[in-house]
């Protein structure tokens, strides 16, 4: 079977239990883990997430170490995953800790837990090595994350918590809205900042250690960041703001699964991120909210319509223009010929033009209140923002001013 | 006969322990200099996004020329840091996403990238995977023709040092010498950019400037001790100098102590330290190391005379 006809029969399910199993629990990771790092994106605490991602090697490293002390062969996945949740709890105390009692920073409070633990595991990992009992291979896995071999047992573990986790971003999801915005309002309605972002935390803990096996440690805070920032180019909601930020991890982690599965020799974890990362690119170029390309075209129009207008004022004050692009615009408009001269349609444009600028000078020095003044950009027409009344009256101010020079 | 035994353990431990440790210093130190500025402008974790991102980096550079030398390696890693920090500043300012998000989401992807590379791409012949880049190999860089101490005058044996000694030392001048040309400049841009630009302070350009120093320190130090020591020495020395005074020349001076006594103290116990609990094995220097800076964080947070906010000093 070649990799893509695998690669499609295993996107819907097709291949086997097992691998069905390991696409659906990523496809809830990724659900989970999406819509937790929404919240703790808007909280603007994304990093944090890396120390506590950090922070579990040394809990798994000491998990094994007794559960082999005990006399098992130290793989048992619930087992390694209450260690790693432990230990990661202790790194996001010592993060809050840090910030609280000292005059350090949290980014600095991160990069040091962060490393610390890291680095505390990676001896305990080497210790591991030495050690004569226990089936030790397989738990640098933890840190790229593997699907391959996963037990029916482990697949399911992953995909029930991750459910769970969905299920408790899902009632949590007011207080957190409110502490993600505004903390100050927020404490006075009653809500307790510091459990709830504790909470939020506890989220991305809970997401971290159920990812440990199938994205690793290194990796997973990428399924905690990149959804919600590619969600964010789609809407100025929260709630779908979460949803689609849970859509993108899931899907993120299913494809990404199917994926690996398909070509065995693959880490899982650094494929679900690329294709997460997909996604994101995708989005940032796209959008038509806050795209790339949209922000282009946007500017790129509004740029013709302010050389449009500069090049017809210019024409109705007979002044020479020189600006190439306003020259190449006024002629695809048909309002000059190729010398530039103005056409009859120039000319009546141009006059319209200075009409209108006319009416927008005595409309914001005689209406300085009025609410179309207020949002005057030098570029609308002013019959869009006022009713025929308001410039008939403008009108005849004009005349006034004209009649009182005269 | 005790000038015996010393003699005969000097030869052993120069030939074993004396260029790990040299090497170990000076990557820590290189690393924590810069720290200093990045820790105090609130950019502690640019130094972690830079190691990520010097995986991918060396992963390139090999894919492009197809040799594992020190050169084009290094090259690679410095421009796939700046390609990162470009991307950053991208990301930031394209999507209006927070800078930790931002940064988040380029460094997983590039390191993710770089793992990707290297497992499909058939590097099985080269010494790079993903443990060596996290771990380094510091008790690999052992001197073979060291004979004693002796041996630190002899032109011949000085020519068979593990290159990246010389060549961290070059680094570690290069780092110091331009935190000390500029430090008036540093200073105060760190401390309030809008007086130094009104001053004519180039300060876009200084941060740059301070970026690129930072990914030269990681990668000559990532090279020789892995990215976990990297990381760690960026924030963990300078955050407790940071909490041992309130001036800064005091605080860098503080920072290469405590990145010594970590480097030290680490590579010590991993090498050693097992052996008094019996066990014939070394755990890793460069995890013990960090574990070192980690154990001195804890102890200025506990105890470092300036460790609190100004105004907090009431509170206990």
């Amino acid at each position: 079977m070649s990799f893509l006809d695998y690669f499609i029969s295993a996107l819907f399910l097709q291949a086997g239990y097992n691998s069905a199993l390991v696409a659906v629990g990523a496809g809830l990771l990724g659900m989970s883990a999406g819509s937790a790092g929404a919240f703790i994106f808007l909280r603007k605490r994304a990093l944090v997430s890396d120390a506590i991602s950090h922070a579990t090697l040394p809990g798994v490293g000491l998990a094994f170490m007794i559960m082999v002390a005990f006399g098992s062969d130290g793989r048992w996945l619930p087992g390694l995953i209450i260690g790693s949740a432990v230990s990661s709890a202790i790194g996001l105390l010592m993060v809050e800790w840090i910030t609280r009692k000292t005059r350090l920073t949290e980014d600095a409070a991160i990069g040091a837990v962060l490393s610390v633990f890291f680095g505390f595991g990676i001896v305990l990992l080497t210790i591991i090595q030495t050690m004569s009992s226990g089936r030790q291979a397989g738990l640098e896995n933890f840190l790229l994350g593997s699907t391959a071999g996963m037990l029916i047992s482990e697949a399911t573990t992953i995909a029930v918590a991750g459910a769970l986790a969905a299920l408790f971003v899902f009632l949590l999801r007011r207080p957190m809205t409110l502490v993600a915005f505004d903390p100050e309002y927020a404490a006075t309605t009653g809500v307790n900042v510091r459990n709830i972002d504790l909470a939020m935390m506890g989220l991305a803990l809970i997401v971290t250690v159920i990812g440990l096996k199938i994205v690793g440690l290194i990796l997973i805070v990428a399924l905690l960041i990149i959804p919600p920032v590619t969600a964010r180019f789609w809407t100025n909601q929260v709630g779908s703001m979460i949803g689609i930020a849970a859509g993108v991890g899931g899907l993120s982690g299913y494809v990404g699964a199917v994926l690996s599965a398909a070509e065995a020799s693959l880490p899982t974890g650094p494929i679900i991120v690329l294709v997460a990362f997909g996604f994101f690119l995708i989005s940032a170029l796209f959008s038509p909210l806050r795209g790339g390309l949209a922000s282009a075209l946007r500017h790129q129009r509004f740029q013709r319509r302010v050389h449009r207008r500069q090049g017809l004022l210019s024409l109705s004050r007979r002044e020479p223009i020189y600006d190439g692009l306003t020259l190449r615009i006024l002629r695809r408009s048909g309002f000059i010929r190729r010398d530039g001269v103005a056409t009859a349609r120039g000319r009546v444009a141009a006059a319209k033009a200075a009409r209108d600028e006319a009416r927008w000078a005595v409309a914001r020095r005689m209406l300085p209140e009025d609410s179309a003044v207020e949002h005057y950009d030098g570029l609308t027409p002013i019959e869009r923002m006022m009713t025929p009344d308001q410039i008939a009256e403008i009108d005849r101010m004009i005349l006034d001013q004209q009649g009182g020079m005269a | 006969m005790i000038d015996d035994l010393i003699t005969a353990m000097g030869a052993e431990f120069v030939q074993l322990s004396l260029t790990p440790i040299v090497i170990g210093i000076l990557a820590a130190i290189a690393c924590a200099l810069p720290g200093n500025f990045l820790l105090l402008r609130r950019q502690a974790l640019i130094g972690d996004a830079i190691s990520h991102v010097v995986l991918p980096g060396i992963v390139a550079a090999f894919l492009i020329t197809g040799t594992i030398s020190a050169v084009p390696m290094m090259l690679g890693a410095g421009a796939a840091a700046i390609v990162a920090v470009g991307m950053i500043e991208i990301i930031k300012r394209l999507g209006r996403v927070e800078p930790g998000a931002a940064m988040g989401l380029v460094f997983t992807t590039l390191f993710a990238a770089g793992v990707l590379f290297l497992e499909i791409t058939d590097t099985s012949s080269v010494h790079i995977d993903v443990q060596h880049a996290l771990l380094g190999n510091l008790e690999s860089l052992i001197w073979f023709d060291a004979q004693g101490w002796g041996s630190l005058l002899d032109p011949v044996a000085l020519s068979t040092l593990p290159p990246q000694l010389p060549r961290l030392a070059i680094v570690l001048v290069g780092i110091g010498l331009f935190i000390l040309l500029f430090w008036k400049e540093l200073k105060i841009s760190t401390f309030d950019v809008s007086f130094a630009e009104a001053i004519g302070i180039r300060t876009k350009i200084l941060s740059f400037a301070l970026v690129v120093a930072t990914a030269i320190a990681a990668v000559a130090a990532f090279d020789a001790v892995g990215s976990i020591i990297v990381i760690a020495m960026f924030v963990c020395p300078p955050a407790s100098a940071r909490l041992m005074t309130n001036q800064l020349g005091r605080q860098v001076g503080w920072s290469v102590v405590f990145a010594t006594i970590s480097a030290i103290l680490g590579y010590v116990f991993a090498g050693y330290g097992p052996g008094w609990f019996g066990s014939p094995y070394a755990v890793s220097a460069a995890g013990m190391i960090a574990s070192i800076s980690g154990v001195i964080l804890i102890l200025t947070c506990l105890f470092g005379p300036q460790r609190k906010r100004t105004g907090q000093q009431a509170e206990a």
